[in-house]
């Protein structure tokens, strides 16, 4: 038995699994203020009278690390860069406790300048004497050889309460998200950690056995205690939950479309093979762009409640909402007011709704079913129009070997998904506008605790071997070995499984769970002069986002 | 530095499977460097970076310029396809004004590849800058390009192809000819009869610095261009001029190639040559990049950057400053010269041997151009490859005068095939192409 709880906006959702069957689900009020109390409240509702003893596991999606970024409750960090050439520093200052080192890697992880301790100790002392206790220390190339971060880390460990690694964050190139990322994770240590502890202690409260388990940005799981260690990880998992719950809903193995329409806006998501896919880089929170593994989706300010307006000869949808439909007592006419009034769903006052969607009838000089028809028809295309940027700009992403431009792999969605409040009404206009059949799933209004509920641990790891350096680098593990010239490709394969999988089960995943899959896999050779003087091996491996084994394809929830 | 952004197209195909053989310069690892400074620096998160995906070039692109023998499908593979492709991709962003410039960061290159295609010489099989250039003006009507060269070998091929075409300005910056590939490319070679100053080499001293370059960009080449009035520059952007390259001898920097493309400010960027791969390459890539964009590139520097170990000698400012002197001469004395040429025949030819260095090819060619006031002129070639394989071509220029078509089409239809493999038919004001 799986208890899943889905931190949402205004409401917090639960639901119990039992033999991959929805058994019960919950719902109470969110108090931000309070999550433990949230948690407590929905907890208790759920388990009433359930065996606490056939509890298996509870898996959390929470907003917590999202909230704390977005509404600044975060510790002040201090930022110790390695830059060597390339951008200018001041593109790279993340705030104005961002400095800069001269010491730096190159490309290969060839250390080209010492770090200077003098430099170092200075820096550390400046912080500290501004009262910082949290520190991201980044490298660029870091990746490429971690020992410089190390280094600074070794010099500076006692001044610091926490010590945020750029490596750590991803294997993955690209130093601004590099430093986004380690300084988020540095920034809302404190606040993380402090909810952990809390949670952890609730639970124990309960049974003090279970495994509890977060979902993080990629749609998959982490052991909450691995969790606090690299927090960031947790950002956005609101999204992925819905993701990750429209998959378990859905029973599909092709191409698809996954909808999430809400009040305010539309998730658009998009599943190549029933497999969800992720952002290429990393997500992006407030305008930081982070190496953080994350699904793919796009929102688009379109939902059921968006405020409808008639400007120069044009109705507008959104893109905010200003309250709720009219029908319902708000200001402002709605997408859900014109559903009201063409009949396409029952609720609210459709009274209001003529006088509201009226407004705007009277300015246009046609009939209100007319004007409601327009506004309907509008706010449906404007969300298909978003669909097909989002598979058109997945289609165009750019490849660099001949192979993949001749295979030319293309996403072409056979079937479309949609949960959410206005999902059965505007479903079917939405097939058909994406020209694919439609299906709303049951139990689509805890789509989101159901998806963390069922999703699997994932992670990943990047093996980088260069046999003229005679160097191998486990990126995400910040570990360095000497190899032999004569290391080959394969051994290095199964050196990332061995890792992958012994990264996987200090998460929490179960052996059951752990499919592997090589995402990455090119070796060069190295030629100097006329002769080839080593061998350039680059693999990364992962456990893709998906849901838990055994859960039956064939009776899905 | 204050400049305004740019938004700048970026077509990067590394193409990471493929070689001309396994330790061969251009080689599978040639852009593995490249790839990563450019996504550590994370410039393609940058709003005014924007990544595009190459298109593939089609065998139509390839004989509205070249003539390949005994076809276009032969003599290429997928690979130049899609570099071409890349280089067409990137005009077409510009000319649709989707981004205000863009570099085509593709390989393998094309600057060796002449009209006549028989195989492949310095590392090239098809012109890509001439193709996306004839693909240009094809789609988007007719237009004055300048072609700034600045591989460090001289792209003879682009001379070549460009030598009649009065609408095309070839400017070719290179190290001196009698100390590199392919040992053309001096001064007196100035265009043909009827493009006489659309043609200009610089040969540049071996160990030539930053100070030579941007004293030949400032004092020659952008002159030039205000009085040429182009209405696209591209920049054939060989990165070899590096102080690290492994087959050249010259002291050109990342700093350097990013304030060249600054100044120069070009539409197009294309990527010819350039072997240093680890040490150069990441460098001036990003630095031309940045540069392009419009954003502050004076950081972006080589790890064992140091400008005074690297200047140049004094003897080499006096040498260049000299041939500059002569070249901005020639250059304004053009139209007179071109008035005062006296030619005994309505037919001028020349004959040529071209080596392809990379297929070991050798090609014995006679040119035949018409001497015309009105138009680049009709041009024929008879050539023969390893003294077996011999065609004629007849190539009617774009904006052709009555007379140029006429003659053009009466000697296609009347030259004996016999002696020839293939006779050939290029209209490249009408976009026909024959083969018979």
């Amino acid at each position: 038995m799986i208890l899943g709880i889905d931190v949402g906006g205004t409401h917090t959702d639960a639901v119990i699994i039992d033999d991959f069957t929805v058994k019960k689900t919950a719902k109470v009020l969110t108090n931000h203020e309070n999550l433990i109390e949230t948690f407590q409240k929905v907890t208790d509702t759920i388990l009433g009278d359930e065996n606490i003893d056939d509890l298996d596991r509870i898996v959390l999606s929470t907003t917590m690390s999202t909230n704390a970024i977005v509404q600044g409750k975060i510790n002040t960090v201090g930022m110790i860069l390695a830059s060597g050439p390339g951008l200018a520093p001041s593109m790279l200052k993340i705030n104005e406790h961002t400095h800069f080192l001269s010491g730096y890697v190159n490309h290969r992880g060839i250390k080209i300048a010492e770090t200077d301790y003098d430099e170092v100790s200075s820096i550390s002392k400046r912080l500290k004497e501004t009262g910082i206790h949290h520190v991201g220390i980044v490298g660029k190339f870091s990746t490429r050889n971690p020992e410089l971060e190390t280094h600074i880390a070794d010099m500076i460990n006692d001044d610091f309460e926490h010590l945020s690694f750029g490596h750590r964050m991803s294997g993955n190139l690209n130093f601004p998200r590099r430093v986004a990322t380690t300084y988020l994770n540095a920034a809302i240590w404190d606040t993380y950690k402090t909810f952990v502890d809390d949670v952890l202690k609730f639970v124990e409260t309960i049974k003090a056995s279970i495994p509890i388990y977060i979902l993080k940005a990629d749609g998959g799981t982490s052991a909450i205690n691995q969790s606090a260690k690299y927090p960031v990880g947790t950002i956005l998992s609101g999204p992925a939950a819905s993701i990750m719950g429209i998959l378990s809903l859905s029973n599909f193995t092709e191409d698809a479309i996954a909808l999430d329409i809400g009040g305010t806006t539309t998730d658009i998501a998009i599943f190549a093979g029933g497999v969800p896919l992720l952002e290429p880089f990393g997500v992006t929170i407030e305008g930081h762009k982070t190496l953080t593994r994350g699904l793919r989706s796009k929102s688009i300010g379109v939902g059921g409640d968006s405020k409808v307006s008639y400007d120069n000869n044009d109705i507008i949808i959104g893109p905010e909402r200003a309250g709720p439909a009219a029908a319902f007592g708000g200001p402002y006419p709605t997408p859900t007011d014109a559903m009201i009034i063409l009949g396409l769903t029952d609720i609210g006052d459709k009274q209001m709704a003529e006088i509201a969607v009226g407004a705007i009838a009277d300015k246009m000089g046609v009939s209100v079913p007319e004007t409601a028809q327009t506004i309907f028809d509008l706010s449906c295309r404007k969300i298909a129009d978003t669909v097909n940027e989002m598979i058109e700009e997945i289609n165009n992403k750019p490849v660099y070997t001949i192979h993949e431009i001749l295979e030319g792999k293309k996403i072409s969605p056979k079937a479309l998904f949609v949960v959410g409040g206005p999902a059965k009404p505007m479903a079917s206009r939405l097939g058909e506008l994406l020209g694919c059949p439609y299906h709303i799933p049951d139990h689509s209004e805890v789509a989101n605790a159901i998806g963390a509920a069922l999703a699997r641990t994932t992670t990943e790891i990047t093996l980088l071997a260069d046999t003229e350096k005679k160097i191998m680098t486990l990126v995400e593990e910040g570990l360095q070995q000497e190899i032999s010239s004569q290391f080959e490709r394969q051994e290095g394969l199964s050196i990332c499984r061995e890792r992958l999988r012994e990264r996987a089960l200090k998460m929490g995943a179960q052996e059951e769970d752990i499919e592997m899959e090589i995402i990455e896999d090119q070796t060069f050779n190295m030629v100097r002069g006329y002769y080839t003087t080593g061998q350039n091996i680059r693999l990364k491996a992962q456990i893709k986002p998906g849901l838990i084994a055994g859960f039956r394809k064939e009776a899905s929830i | 530095m204050t400049k305004p952004l740019r938004k700048t197209g970026l077509i990067f195909f590394p193409a990471f499977d493929w070689a001309i053989s396994s330790t061969h310069p251009e080689r599978e690892e040639r852009l593995l460097y490249t790839q990563d400074q450019v996504f550590e620096e994370g410039l393609l998160d940058l709003d005014n970076i924007i990544e595009y995906k190459p298109g593939m070039a089609t065998v139509d692109d390839i004989n509205r310029i070249h003539i390949c023998v005994p076809d276009a499908a032969s003599v290429t593979t997928e690979s130049h396809l899609i570099s071409a492709g890349g280089a067409i991709t990137a005009a077409d962003k510009v000319l649709q004004g989707e981004v205000d410039n863009a570099f085509a960061l593709v390989r393998p290159p094309g600057h060796h590849s002449m009209m006549v295609v028989h195989g492949a010489r310095g590392f090239c099989n098809v012109n890509i800058e001439a193709i996306m250039v004839e693909y240009i003006r094809h789609t988007y009507g007719p237009k004055r390009v300048a072609i700034i060269d600045t591989d460090c070998h001289h792209g003879d091929g682009t001379q070549d192809i460009y030598w009649h075409d009065p609408d095309t300005l070839y400017i070719s910056i290179h190290q001196d000819g009698r100390t590199l590939y392919p040992g053309s490319g001096f001064p007196d070679e100035f265009g043909g009869p009827n493009a006489l100053g659309a043609t200009i080499n610089i040969p540049l001293p071996p160990k030539t610095s930053e100070e030579g370059f941007l004293y030949v960009l400032d004092n020659l080449i952008m002159p030039i261009l205000d009085d040429f009035k182009p209405d696209l520059i591209v920049n054939s952007a060989g990165q070899d001029n590096h102080y690290t390259d492994p087959i050249t001898d010259m002291r050109f920097t990342a700093q350097g190639y990013a304030i060249l493309n600054d100044r120069l400010s070009p539409d197009i960027a294309v990527l010819e040559g350039g072997y240093s791969v680890e040490t150069a390459l990441p460098y001036i890539n990003v630095g031309i990049i940045l540069a392009m964009a419009g954003i502050d590139y004076s950081y972006v520097t080589e790890p064992d950057y140091d400008p005074q170990a690297i200047r140049q000698s004094p003897e080499i400012n006096q040498y260049i400053e000299k041939e500059v002197g002569l070249i901005h001469d020639l250059w304004n004395n053009r139209e007179a010269k071109k008035a005062s040429m006296k030619y005994n025949s309505e037919f001028i030819s020349r004959t040529k041997n071209v080596y392809y260095d990379t297929d070991g090819i050798h090609e014995k060619q006679t040119e035949t151009i018409r001497v015309c006031d009105d138009c680049g002129g009709l041009l024929t070639i008879d050539s023969r490859a390893n003294y077996m394989n011999r065609i004629f071509a007849v190539i009617i220029p774009r904006g052709s005068c009555s007379t140029c078509r006429k003659k053009g089409e009466e000697i296609f239809n009347t030259t004996d095939q016999k002696p020839f493999k293939y006779v050939y038919f290029q209209d490249r004001e009408r976009d026909v192409f024959l083969v018979k």
